[in-house]
């Protein structure tokens, strides 16, 4: 069985992290194949939601990553998704994923080796968690068998 | 039914060839709604971007996707071209096929893959796009200068000769910075206050500028075009209308042993002063911490002498709101003190001075009217020792940069010095010298050849007192690093120049952004050296980075163009990337209000037609609203959108994301 | 209450003065020293020119000693052997590849937790407090407090402040009535290991040391290393030759000061043990020619 390969979602900010990823381009920095960028104006605006969502679509990992602190394009957004990473944290251990599937990180628009570290980190420590089964046998458990489950 | 045509650009070999091109267009062209799908060598080239016209009008497309460069290169090309067939611009979008894929990736199947997948999510994207119309804002056409150095008075001068009102202030009571303390100036040794003082008349008697001296910004609201600036005009407890400038009340004042800022504390000065004697304004302050009436209320000296009746003990701090269009930053540089230097004596030897007192001590407006005297005793040194790099370039002391002015000063100060004192001796111990700029090799070579000063290519590692002389212990690394003790009677330190130790605050209440020694940044090192990412506001002068005269005159210049070019404009145009608020469902939490950066969100009052109200509901000021989506994240009724970023975009990207076409499977 | 003692060489060779007074100091502020059991070198100064692992290995061993007796601090009077086993700790904390290859050099399990003093910091935090009241009239002397370069550098190793010009000794002597003077040469070089090689280098880099604090006044010059101390007093002859006069200025250990303050006699504090003579007795405190004689019979004597 050939080794599995995650699946990884990125979701940037523009003017950091997707910066970073573009100067990563440019200097020809290679990094894994595994992950797929979504781009938006800022960290804040990322509804955790989307994460969700994102696992329910057979991601296995994902990256979230903007501006350092005090460099946020707009102030103030990446400090929200921080203290909103950190409530949604807990939801992911009360409902069951491995929080360490969720990478939370900054990259800098000049931080282009930063960010093929990032990627690379995250498809390792992927690797090692194996493929996201969680949320795909929640979708198969019927609300009886919900019911068994509980009294297990 | 959307339309959708995928255009994949080769880029040259930059994508073909690592990503089959040919490949991608075949799997695109599988997706629903994608009607027309090609692959090109150079898509933004004159004939790409006609193949994207030409098949917008064969296959009657709504929208289209690119997938190329970054969107942070091409996407207002490509949007232009969309446009230009008549679609809503927000219909294109740009798919990073190259940067994020074929840069960073192999050559193979995995590649081609991800360049599929990356199309497809946009495709996804533009399915869900709406039509967005750019914003129209009014300019308000007044600039707000910062900083009365040569920066700010030439910036101020060059936008009020535009015909632009200008707002310029200052904190310290005069306008004038440094270059009003500087004796002569390099490379060709003009008299600075000769070449300053004019300008500084001219920024008074200017029609178009208004002058406030010792005012500091409070706060800063609105964006470009449209800023309302607070201003703390702060109290000099004179009445600046009364006052005529006699002076009388300074000659009068007994508290005369202050150390006098403007002369680097090399003299003193009275607790209610000017400045200089050409400050402009040419009015007094008085320096309450040091005032005999603020202490204890027993003294009235210059209140009683006053002629004019100006002095006003009650004067109160005064808060002054502005409306402007733009700002320019030039709020100059500090330099660091003799007591950051343990090896040197901690600043407890008064001998050792910084180059900027040593200033003080060559100006003929000086402590000591021109002559070289030291401090300690009054004596004129007959062996003085500079120090170049005193904290510059040295890690161990934080400050890794280079300062710039510091090789060219010094060979200044040391041939003036040797003008004043003729059989004196100047040492200068460096690391390099920089003297690139006009005329400044040739001045340095002066300084060797006509004037005799003695260059040691070294670093001094302790200056200490012995038998009233100063030791200064090097060494000198162009003859076999042999250590060097010279005997001096005076040490002149040219100390790194850094920011302002406020510049962080004011840079957080201006919303610029600021490097890791507190200069301001600029929007990008080569191709925007003047802007800052904060639309509308541009630096000039040394707040940015060390800089000399002609650099920060002509930044302040640039800045100045800068500016009127924005006001050339009655209305500026903005992308209409903003949030938008969805009234009829928004219950009114105003969760989104404590979380936007703008104060961008208002509350609006729905009314019933008899005017009762029926609820409040937040509203986006479109005009402050910069489009970070924080507060669309946060809403818990998903009543406010982000246009460009909606949910049903993000949404359908995701979705998208995994997709797999049959043949990859 | 119990606290380490590593004497290192010098304490029990050149410096058997240093190492009565400070023994004698501690007692006073209920202190009992613990020497480490079957203590080795430092490895000052040839290891760590020599073998990074060897210059970690010789003071980590008597660290670990230290540990296994149940020691939680540790005094360190030489300035030098401060140094080398600061350093042993502190990579030993940084190094993972220290931690892991050190055991089988030391043949003993060693943990890291132990602290270190230096002679200073064993004044300031248990003696200090002890002094209250012990300004003495015979002490109005002025003192040139020498810190040498290993007390405070490296800066990052040792946390100094001002480690270009320390003011730790001279806050400590002021509690016992004695004045410090302002001078340039506290954390210069005097010579060190110098001292049998080279004599003539220490001369002069010692004779800057005795002739600036001399020229700005200072009555005695009071040292916390053996190393210094030594080349200051025992060198007197070779300083003297390279000042080309003779200088009597006394070069004296700071613990044998507090000793004194503390009712010690001068015997007790080994005065005798010094070149160049010192006394605080009878009002007698500078030198008189016999005194200088001595000293001087007593430099040929070294000479010899």
């Amino acid at each position: 069985m050939s080794e599995f390969e995650p699946k990884i979602v990125a979701f940037v900010c523009n003017w950091c992290t997707y910066a970073g990823a573009d100067l990563a381009g440019t200097s020809r920095i290679k990094y894994a194949q595994n992950v797929r960028i979504v781009r938006f104006p800022c960290t804040g605006r990322i509804d955790f939601m989307l994460l969700l969502k994102a696992f329910e679509e057979g991601a296995d990992g994902i990256i979230v990553s903007g501006c350092h602190p005090a460099d946020c394009h707009y102030t103030s957004g990446n400090y929200h998704a921080r203290r909103r990473w950190m409530v949604f944290k807990d939801l992911l251990d009360f409902i069951g994923i491995d929080s360490r599937r969720i990478v939370f990180s900054w990259v800098s628009a000049a931080e282009g080796a930063k960010w093929a570290h990032l990627v690379n980190d995250t498809v390792s420590e992927i690797r090692n968690l194996g493929p996201m089964k969680e949320y795909k046998n929640l979708e198969n458990v019927s609300s009886n068998k919900i019911g068994e489950l509980i009294n297990d | 039914m959307a339309r959708i045509g995928v255009f994949i650009c080769h880029c040259g070999e930059n994508i073909a060839s690592t990503v089959d091109c040919g490949k991608v267009a075949e799997i695109s062209s599988k997706i629903p709604g994608v009607v027309f799908s090609t692959d090109y060598k150079y898509m933004c080239s004159d004939p790409g971007q006609t193949l994207i016209k030409d098949a917008i009008k064969k296959y009657k497309l709504t929208g289209v996707v690119v997938g190329a460069c970054s969107p942070r290169m091409h996407e207002p090309t490509f949007r232009k071209v969309v446009a230009s067939e008549g679609i809503n611009p927000f219909f294109c979008e740009m798919a990073n096929i190259r940067e994020h894929c074929s840069w960073v990736h192999p050559k193979g199947e995995e590649t081609t893959q991800k360049a599929a997948d990356t199309i497809r999510i946009l495709v996804e994207k533009v399915r869900n796009n709406e039509p967005l119309y750019p914003i129209k804002v009014p300019v308000t056409k007044r600039a707000l200068v910062i900083g009365g150095g040569i920066a700010g008075i030439q910036a101020s001068l060059d936008i009020a000769n535009a015909g632009n009102e200008v707002i310029l202030i200052e904190k310290e009571p005069s306008i004038g910075g440094h270059m009003a303390q500087l004796s002569e100036t390099f490379p060709t040794l003009d008299c600075s206050q000769c070449i300053l003082t004019p300008r500084m008349v001219e920024v008074a008697q200017h029609p178009n500028i208004t002058l406030m001296s010792y005012s500091e910004v409070e706060s800063l609201e609105g964006f470009i075009g449209n800023f309302k600036a607070t201003i703390r005009k702060k109290a000099r407890f004179i009445n600046e209308e009364l006052c005529n400038g006699c002076g009388d009340c300074t000659l009068k004042c007994p508290i005369k042993k202050i150390p006098d800022e403007f002369n680097a504390e090399m003299g003193k000065r009275p607790a209610i002063y000017v400045p200089f004697p050409q400050a402009v304004p040419n009015k007094p302050v008085i320096d309450k911490d040091n005032c005999t009436h603020f202490k204890n209320g027993k003294c009235q000296f210059c209140k009683t002498n006053c002629s004019a009746g100006a002095i006003d003990f009650d004067q109160q701090d005064q808060l002054i709101t502005v409306d402007v269009g733009a700002i320019v930053v030039a709020t100059g540089f500090t330099i660091k003190g003799t007591d950051f230097f343990p090896e040197y004596g901690y600043g407890k030897y008064k001998d050792v001075v910084t180059g900027l007192q040593f200033e003080r001590l060559l100006s003929s407006s000086g402590p000591t009217l021109g002559e070289v005297r030291r401090p300690s005793d009054g004596k004129v040194p007959k062996k003085v020792v500079f120090i170049a790099c005193a904290g510059s370039r040295d890690p161990a002391k934080g400050i890794e940069y280079c300062s710039k002015i510091c090789c060219m000063y010094t060979a200044k100060h040391a041939m003036l010095y040797k003008h004043k004192v003729p059989d004196g001796e100047a040492d200068i111990f460096y690391m390099d010298i920089r003297a690139g700029g006009k005329n400044y090799e040739e001045f340095v070579r002066r300084a060797v050849e006509e004037d005799d000063v003695n260059y040691i290519r070294g670093r001094v590692s302790k200056v200490y007192e012995k038998n009233g002389k100063l030791i200064v212990r090097g060494v000198d690394t162009l003859l076999n690093s042999t250590p060097v003790e010279i005997e001096a009677d005076m040490v002149v330190l040219a100390t790194a120049s850094v920011a302002h130790s406020d510049a962080e605050s004011l840079a957080q209440k201006l919303h610029i952004s600021y490097d890791s020694y507190n200069f301001f940044s600029e929007a990008h090192p080569k191709l925007r050296p003047v802007e800052t990412n904060t639309a509308g506001i541009t630096l000039a002068g040394a707040c940015q980075a060390p800089k000399d005269i002609p650099e920060s005159v002509a930044q302040a210049s640039a800045a100045a163009s800068k500016t009127i070019a924005l006001f050339s404009q009655d209305l500026l145009t903005r992308e209409p990337i903003i949030a938008v608020s969805n009234k009829s469902t928004c219950v009114g939490c105003f969760l989104c209000q404590s979380v936007c950066p703008y104060l961008a969100i208002e509350r609006e009052e729905i009314k019933d037609r008899n005017g009762n109200i029926i609820k409040t509901v937040a509203s986006i000021n479109s005009g402050l609203c910069q489009g970070c989506g924080t507060c669309v994240a946060f809403c818990r009724s998903k009543s406010i959108d982000l246009q460009g970023y909606t949910n049903n975009q993000v949404f359908s990207e995701v979705s998208a994301l995994f997709e797999r076409s049959e043949e990859y499977v | 209450m119990k606290i380490g003692y590593f004497p290192g060489c010098s304490l029990h060779g050149t410096a058997p003065e240093y190492e009565a007074s400070l023994k004698l100091v501690a007692k006073a502020a209920d202190i009992e020293l613990v020497e480490i059991e079957d203590w080795n070198c430092c490895g000052a100064t040839a290891a760590h020119s020599m073998n990074r692992m060897l210059s970690i290995a010789l003071p980590a061993r008597n660290l670990a000693i230290a540990e296994k007796m149940g020691l939680e601090e540790v005094v360190v009077p030489c300035a030098a052997c401060y140094s080398r086993l600061l350093f042993a700790l502190n990579e030993f904390k940084l190094d993972e590849k220290v931690r892991m290859n050190l055991q089988p050099i030391i043949e003993t399990e060693f943990k890291g937790n132990i602290k270190i003093l230096n002679v200073l910091d064993f004044l300031e935090k248990y003696v200090m407090d002890a002094l209250k009241n012990k300004v003495d009239d015979k002490f109005k002397k002025k003192a040139a407090c020498y810190y040498g370069c290993l007390l405070v550098r490296p800066p990052k190793l040792t946390n100094s402040e001002r480690w270009d010009d320390p003011l730790r000794m001279e806050a400590i002597l002021k509690k016992i009535g004695i004045d410090s003077i302002d001078w340039s040469f506290k954390t210069e070089c005097c010579g060190a290991g110098l001292s049998i090689a080279r004599t003539d280098i220490v001369g002069k880099l010692s004779g800057k040391i005795i002739e600036d604090a001399k020229d700005r006044g200072a009555d005695m010059i009071v040292t916390a290393c053996p190393m210094c101390q030594s080349n200051l007093d025992m060198r007197r002859g070779a300083i003297n030759n390279y000042l080309k006069k003779d200088n009597n200025i006394p070069a004296i250990f700071i613990t044998q000061l507090i000793g004194l303050a503390f009712g010690y006699s001068e015997k007790d504090m080994q005065f005798d043990k010094l070149f160049v003579p010192i006394s605080f007795s009878n009002n007698n405190f500078s030198n008189n020619n016999d005194n200088l004689k001595m000293q001087k019979s007593k430099v040929k004597e070294v000479k010899v």
